[in-house]
């Protein structure tokens, strides 16, 4: 009952999410709600893994945990320094 | 159910949104809500390669393929009146196709019936490996997959040999290019 509950809060947030990331001014405002959504797909499996009695799922969920971390790794690289294939480390005014 | 409607929301926020920065973070949502509704479908696999391929992988990419082009799309140039109704009239016929389909779940269709009542009952005894699908794909099927992984290996060796020649073809300093 509580897990029935808690995936229904869930799908709220991923409801929030998406409204955040169509409505979204800037794009920054769209990586945190891609990165919300994410987390809240992670929720959403676990909470289905608990629901039909297979816990397995979690493992799965470690797998989006990294995955997001990616995504969101990608596009905040992309801005700092607008090409993916850049070393890092410095400002990108003074490279 | 909730996810198709926020995918659907989705696909009309990619479908009418100009900034193409703002595309590829929607396309990574898409991609996670997608994979959300194969979990709830009961296909933890393949929503497992969804989230890798389309929120991993294609986020990068699509990044990268940004970074030589320009930000802001193009004002299309005609109307989308044809386009549309082509893709209308796919989806109808998809729709339609869908009625043949048996419903979901029911034991006695020719799917059901072929081979997958001997895999369930003799994978264990033929190949001692716990999950059915792998011992499908690696042990029945192990030349079928051997295949697949020849072509995929390479198709990767070109991509490399490709990227390697375009290197060694422009030596000197790299081309600074505008940012965004």
């Amino acid at each position: 009952m509580i897990l029935a509950a808690a995936t229904l809060a869930v799908l709220v947030a991923l409801l929030l999410g998406v409204i955040r990331a169509l409505r979204g001014p800037t794009v920054f405002d769209r990586v945190l709600a891609a990165n919300a959504i994410g987390t809240g797909a992670i929720m959403l499996l676990a909470l289905i893994g608990f629901l039909t009695g297979r816990p397995e799922f979690l493992d799965i969920g470690i797998l989006y945990a990294l995955l997001n971390i990616i995504g969101t790794l990608a596009v905040l690289k992309f801005f700092r320094y607008g090409d993916l294939s850049h070393p890092g480390g410095e400002e990108p005014g003074d490279a | 159910m909730v996810l198709l409607t926020l995918l659907a929301a989705i696909t009309v926020g990619i479908v009418r949104m100009r900034n193409l920065f703002a595309v590829v973070v929607l396309g990574g949502i898409y991609s996670f809500l997608m994979a959300s509704v194969m979990i709830v479908l009961d296909a933890v696999d393949v929503a497992m390669t969804e989230a890798s391929v389309g929120a991993g992988i294609s986020t990068v990419l699509m990044l990268a393929a940004l970074h030589l082009t320009k930000t802001e799309e193009a004002v299309p140039t005609h109307t989308p009146l044809l386009p549309l109704f082509v893709a209308v009239a796919t989806g109808i016929v998809l729709v339609f196709g869908t009625f043949a389909l048996p419903s979901f779940g029911v034991a006695e269709t020719p799917m059901n019936m072929h081979v997958a009542p001997y895999y369930l009952q003799n994978s264990i005894p033929d190949t001692s490996v716990p999950n059915v699908v792998t011992s499908v794909l690696s042990s029945y099927r192990g030349f079928d997959t051997l295949g697949e992984t020849t072509v995929i290996f390479t198709a990767g060796i070109a991509v490399l040999m490709l990227l390697k020649g375009k290197r060694e073809l422009k030596p000197g300093p790299k081309r600074r290019r505008i940012r965004r």
